[in-house]
């Protein structure tokens, strides 16, 4: 499927998206509260089945909390991008795709400790990384550790 | 830390009691501790705890110039060093559209072919030590010399290369590159039936590990194993045939898949692959074009404001490289998409029900480098 | 029986005890008896202990491509005496939960069970500490008592992978034993008597593995699988399995205790290929073919200790050669092998063996 006809067909599924495309991917930008139908979709389509996630990966951009995932069909060849974000940064959540993707669950683990996303749903969720009772989430970009951290600009 | 006093789930019932195995034990290969549940020798549930080697990569990286980060892509899975910073590189110059000499590429797929060999036979000599053939430690090692000596002159270092670098590769190859690994490829071709016939054709070795760990092809692609492991289930997900890049247009080899799904296969791939390794090679060692060993490129590296990926083939799997920049001459965000991290999700799920000293097998036949899933 | 040009020992042992018995009291003299005896057999306990030490190292060096301890005296032949007393000197830490009594006393049973299975076998004619007429069968009810030291060990060590070690073995090696009593049983009926003395002496024409044919071979085999696995070595080490616990049932001990274990092992492993060799291979017996009258003098020129030492290196050397070849076998691998394939050969070849017997077709 080209991207013209995945646009289509995403919004189709969810009205409210956005996209971008570049060289390599088609990105779909959604909010949190649909993401999880979307991705259902998606991947039970049989002319879409994105059966592959091969990248989960949290960002901290422009005060938002985002998390990006990258999916590829083994069927049919085609990928797609899709990104959700929240303002919310004291108490950011998403809904978990474990049921979907069960090999989300350590990628998700890992987004909650380093940027602090709860991830509703998932079977458990806990400190991947960091020590069980570290304060902060280290990879966000007001992340402030006077003693680990030496900044020299 | 606080002590685990009860396994996390809450679900076991009274005659399981749990061990740890890890962060210190002679067959995690690295520092990695499962809590294990066990019912008598049967385990019911395992849980991977993390962060002992976490040194905040990504992180760091969001403070390095592009051709700094090379030398923290090393750190990742150390056994894959080439194909980390060939990542790198090729994100560099496929957005700055920099076009690398065509010795470059070669230069870049000879190495890392012989980097993937150079992981394979420290996984063979590490999965009989594991399973108790104490003897293949040692030949896979003294095989294993022969690469580092040719790293050694060439890139400088034995393990942790930094040989890649955007535009190009540091330093032209050694004038003796050529005939060692001539000489190398037709000594190795008469040692890989030895490894054969130590250990593949053994009995006690077959039935360690014969239908044990079986994951199925759906799976495989649910939880996003790739790599050797994958191809054992028949998930065919070799990058160096689906995209492309550096020289392997230009060479042909087989892509290797078997149906079982079982540790033997897994194993029986990665013996393959060493041969078809060795084949790559000898189609490329004598065709070396002459020519710069690096591109012209500008002193400080911008790349202009998006998002970009790159997938390599490392030894284990696929390792993607997501990079958001806005601009500067420091990446924003570089996320490493670990194979060893999505091979480890599966751990839990394949050792249901199998013994202590399967969950050995299982985890030598998939090949943990720990560094690269705690980045 | 032949006129064999042997060394007869009971004639120096029978002089030693007339000289004893006629210089002291009868309570001292047997006292003295048993201290010389005693003190004999702890110095070649512990000689054999260190040379069987160095020499596994070597081996094992030899067959990883690499040289071994070559730095502690000539061509590193001291190389044990150095671990030795590196281990005397180590601190025995004490464990705060173990069942202390318990704890102290596993290494001793351990070593005191090898340590009476030695007295029973004869290293040349007439030298040996005890000859009882059921010699073979209290052999086997000795070695069994180690079993006990390892399940104590593993148990008072209040460590969960001790446990699961030490459990593991309790459960090779008992089901092992029924394979070595049956093998051993084959050549108990060639040779009609359980005595070590006379089993050696019916091989003065031929060894029984060359005169019991296909079944003694057999049983040979057989006996040397099931001894390998009654030592916990060689492919059957999972008790002690370092890639996944650690150490076993002997992780909680160190220094000293640890080298009880230790040595322990290897005496075991020399106590079982002595009895192969005694009851297989003809003991101190030399090399003799039926009939062929010269070249048996000439086998006879060397001395009866160095046939019997050089027949038990060879069957150590093979078991050895097991331990560096093969991968381990799982526990219920193990016992699979022991219960549905052993156990069945075994069976028939003794049926077989007594048919043999009965019908004289045998050599």
């Amino acid at each position: 499927m080209d991207n013209a006809k995945l646009k289509e067909l995403v919004t189709g599924i969810v009205s409210e998206a956005s996209f971008e495309e570049s060289k390599q991917f088609l990105t779909v930008t959604v909010s949190p509260a649909q993401l999880h139908q979307l991705l259902k979709s998606l991947k039970e389509r049989p002319d879409t089945s994105f059966d592959f996630l091969f990248c989960i990966s949290g960002v901290d951009i422009q005060d938002k909390l985002m998390v990006v995932y990258h999916l590829e069909s083994t069927a049919h060849g085609h990928k797609i991008v899709l990104k959700t974000g929240t303002e919310n940064r004291e108490k950011p959540e998403m809904e978990s795709i474990v049921d979907l993707y069960k090999g989300a669950e350590l990628h998700e683990n890992e987004i909650f400790d380093l940027f602090g996303i709860v991830f509703n749903g998932h079977p458990n969720l806990r400190r991947m990384f960091m020590p069980d009772d570290w304060n902060g989430y280290p990879l966000r970009k007001d992340y402030v550790d006077e003693v680990n951290i030496i900044d020299l600009s | 830390m606080e002590e685990i006093t009860k396994p996390l789930t809450g679900l076991e019932k009274e005659e399981e009691y749990f061990i740890n195995m890890g962060p210190q034990h002679p067959s995690t290969h690295g520092v990695l501790r499962l809590v294990v549940s066990l019912q008598g020798e049967i385990v019911k549930h395992l849980d991977p705890h993390l962060g002992y080697i976490h040194r905040g990569i990504e992180k760091m990286c969001e403070k390095d110039t592009y051709a700094q980060i090379i030398h923290l892509t090393d750190r990742l899975d150390y056994l894959s060093a080439h194909m980390n910073n060939e990542a790198i590189c090729l994100i560099v110059e496929d957005v700055l559209e920099v076009e690398v000499p065509e010795r470059v590429k070669y230069i870049r797929t000879i190495m890392a072919e012989l980097q993937r060999l150079n992981s394979h036979q420290l996984w063979w000599a590490c999965m009989g030590m594991d399973l108790g053939a104490l003897t293949t430690f040692f030949y896979g090692l003294r095989d294993r010399e022969h690469i580092l000596d040719i790293f050694e002159e060439t890139c400088g270092g034995r393990l942790l290369l930094s040989y890649n670098t955007p535009g190009g590769v540091m330093y032209d190859l050694h004038p003796n590159f050529q005939q060692k690994v001539k000489d190398f490829i037709k000594y190795f071709r008469k040692k890989l039936p030895e490894y054969d016939r130590l250990l593949t054709g053994n009995v006690i070795f077959q039935n360690r590990t014969k239908g044990i760990g079986i994951l199925s092809k759906e799976d495989a692609i649910n939880y996003g194993i790739t790599g050797p492991s994958g191809r054992g289930s028949g998930f065919s997900c070799d990058i160096r045939k689906k995209y492309p890049y550096s020289a392997y247009p230009y060479v042909k080899f087989n892509e290797i898949l078997r149906e079982e799904g079982d540790s033997l296969s897994r194993y029986k791939v990665r013996i393959d692959e060493m041969w078809e390794s060795m084949n790559i090679i000898e189609q490329l060692i004598d065709n070396i074009p002459e020519g710069p060993h690096t591109a012209k490129m500008k002193p400080v590296l911008k790349l202009p404001a998006g998002e970009y990926f790159q997938r390599v083939e490392t030894s284990r799997g696929e390792l993607g490289v997501y990079i958001i920049s806005d601009g500067a001459k420091t990446p924003y965000r570089v996320k490493f998409r670990s194979p060893n991290m999505c091979n480890l999700s599966v751990l839990d799920h394949i050792s249901r029900g199998a013994k202590i000293a399967d969950l050995v097998a299982i985890g030598a036949s998939f090949d943990f480098v720990i560094p690269d899933i705690d980045r | 029986m032949k006129d064999l040009w042997i060394y007869d020992f009971t004639s120096l042992t029978a002089a030693i005890e007339s000289w004893l018995e006629s210089t002291f009291p009868p309570f001292w003299a047997v006292t003295f008896e048993m201290v010389i005896i005693g003190l004999a057999f702890l110095l070649f306990y512990a000689l054999t202990g260190l040379i069987l030490v160095y020499a596994e190292r070597r081996i094992c060096a030899f067959m990883q491509n690499r040289l071994g301890p070559n730095r502690v005296g000539p061509w590193g032949v001291f190389q044990t005496i150095a671990d030795f007393i590196k281990l005397l000197m180590k601190e025995l830490v004490r464990i705060k939960e173990a069942d202390k009594f318990l704890f102290n006393l596993a290494p001793f049973i351990v070593i005191i069970a090898s340590f009476m299975a030695i007295a029973a076998i004869p290293f040349a004619k007439g030298l040996h500490a005890i000859d009882f007429n059921i010699g073979i069968f209290y052999i086997m009810a000795v070695s069994a008592m180690g079993v006990v030291g390892i399940l104590l060990a593993g148990w008072s060590s209040n460590n969960k992978y001790s446990l699961i070690g030490a459990i593991r073995s309790g459960a090779q090696i008992v089901s092992y034993e029924l394979s070595v009593g049956l093998a051993l049983l084959s050549v108990v009926i060639f040779s009609g008597t359980l005595q070590l003395s006379e089993i050696v002496e019916s091989q003065a024409d031929a060894w029984w593995i060359f005169k019991g044919h296909i079944p003694a071979i057999i049983a040979f085999v057989v006996f040397l699988i099931a001894a390998t696995a009654e030592t916990n070595r060689g492919p059957f080490d999972l008790a002690e399995a370092e890639s996944e616990l650690t150490a076993g049932y002997h992780t909680e001990y160190s220094g000293i205790k640890f080298a009880f274990f230790f040595l322990a092992e290897y005496m075991n492993m020399f106590i079982v290929a002595s009895i192969a060799v005694t009851v297989f291979l003809g003991g101190w017996m030399p090399l003799h073919f039926w009939g062929f009258e010269s070249f048996n003098h000439i086998m006879d020129f060397i001395p009866p200790v160095i046939w019997y030492l050089g027949k038990t290196a060879f069957v150590i050397f093979l078991m050895m050669w097991f331990k560096w070849t093969f991968p381990r076998l799982r526990i219920d691998q193990l016992l699979t092998l022991e219960w549905k394939y052993l156990l069945p050969i075994n069976l028939v070849n003794t049926v077989i063996i007594a048919f043999l017997t009965m019908m004289k077709w045998h050599f």
